[in-house]
């Protein structure tokens, strides 16, 4: 005779809950959040890690290229910065950083943007235009192994705090915080894929399922497609405050970009 | 897509004889032809159809390429190094644009 519905589900509850114990919300200071890259298979570090394998290098070269070229106005990057390996070393790991000029907070790719308006009079790069993340790649390779540390006081404050608040308010038709996930189950499976901490230190990174580098905005916009909820629009104050928690979140993580993602 | 940034990795000598290990990278889409967009229009195929190397002007590989190969295609190769000379690499896309790197190869004796 077969059980009554109610007991079967009360059982198969039952086992859910000791196949798989849902965590407390725990708070972020008893976790210490490591790099997406510590999730990867052998055969993918491995291709993250030979400089030439890497796809995303394909980036960093034509970033180097467009360091050199200079625009219309006869600037180019180098311009003023002189050699990037040099300049460039830890910038990228300081930002989302507050623009002084315009007290706003802007990340590495708006930055680009900015200094391109300001001092080349160039047109600014897409959001996700092979220029921009070359430019980015480029500029991020050179903060490689070195540790990320955002400011987050003074003017950055209030991008702090609403940073803090996207990230454990929950979204979309599913109803997930980003915290949900990337702290309370961060090392555990995803379906065939392991949940990561959801620190971008890998950014721009090189995602297998995109086939292309991408920036942290557009993993951002997929994550947010997939609970379902509306996407952050590339470079909104919404995405940048996001970046700037997630960049405080990796305090002290080295940087490894251009990484590989699946 | 003409002048796509391309990485070859190679050595710059080697002794006669050798087995020489070469590798190329290009970035191209390789657009399937068999995808939608969000809008449910069916995106063009964009793919590289032949990826040549000569070596001091003799064909030393060819490759055809086809709609099931990934993005940004990574190939590997070996030959015999014979005498110094040029590699010249050629990926053709299906509309006809080429895209050209050279190296040099020094042979000792």
């Amino acid at each position: 005779m077969k059980p009554p519905a109610s007991l079967a589900a009360a059982a198969w509850l039952a086992a859910l809950a000791g196949f798989a114990p849902i965590p407390s919300h725990a708070d972020d200071a008893d976790h210490a959040p490591v790099s997406g890259s510590a999730f990867l298979s052998p055969e993918l570090k491995a291709m993250q890690a030979d400089d030439f394998a890497n796809p995303g290098m394909l980036w960093v070269q034509e970033g180097e290229r467009l360091w050199q070229s200079a625009g219309p106005s006869g600037k180019a990057c180098a311009s003023c910065h002189g050699e990037a390996a040099q300049s460039m070393k830890g910038v990228a790991a300081r930002y989302p950083a507050i623009d002084p000029a315009s007290a706003t907070l802007v990340n590495l790719e708006q930055r680009i943007n900015l200094c391109r308006g300001r001092h080349m009079g160039e047109t600014p790069f897409g959001y996700e235009t092979n220029e921009l993340l070359s430019a980015t790649a480029y500029i991020a390779y050179q903060s490689r192994g070195l540790a990320m540390h955002v400011e987050t006081g003074g003017a950055a404050a209030p991008y702090y705090e609403r940073g803090k608040t996207l990230f454990h308010t929950r979204q979309g038709q599913l109803n997930l915080s980003c915290a949900q996930c990337h702290v309370d189950l961060a090392g555990r499976k995803l379906r065939g894929d392991v949940i990561s901490h959801g620190v971008g230190v890998g950014y721009p990174v090189y995602r297998l399922e995109w086939q292309s580098l991408g920036s942290l905005h557009r993993r951002l916009r997929s994550c947010a497609f997939g609970v379902r909820a509306r996407q952050y629009d590339y470079g909104s104050d919404d995405a940048v405050s996001l970046e700037l928690y997630l960049a405080k979140r990796a305090d002290g993580l080295e940087m490894d970009a251009p990484a590989i993602r699946r | 897509m003409a002048l796509a940034p391309t990485r070859i990795a190679m050595p710059a000598e080697a002794k006669k004889g050798d087995i020489v290990e070469i590798k190329a990278l290009i970035r191209h889409p390789m657009e399937t032809g068999y995808r939608s967009d969000a809008r449910g229009q069916s995106i063009p195929r964009d793919i590289i159809t032949n990826f040549v190397v000569t070596y001091a002007g003799e064909e030393v590989f060819r490759m055809e390429l086809n709609p099931g190969i990934s993005a940004n295609p990574y190939v590997i190769f070996s030959t015999v190094a014979t005498e110094s000379g040029e590699l010249v690499f050629t990926w053709t896309d299906q509309k006809g644009a080429v895209t050209i790197d050279r190296k040099q190869l020094t042979v000792t004796a």
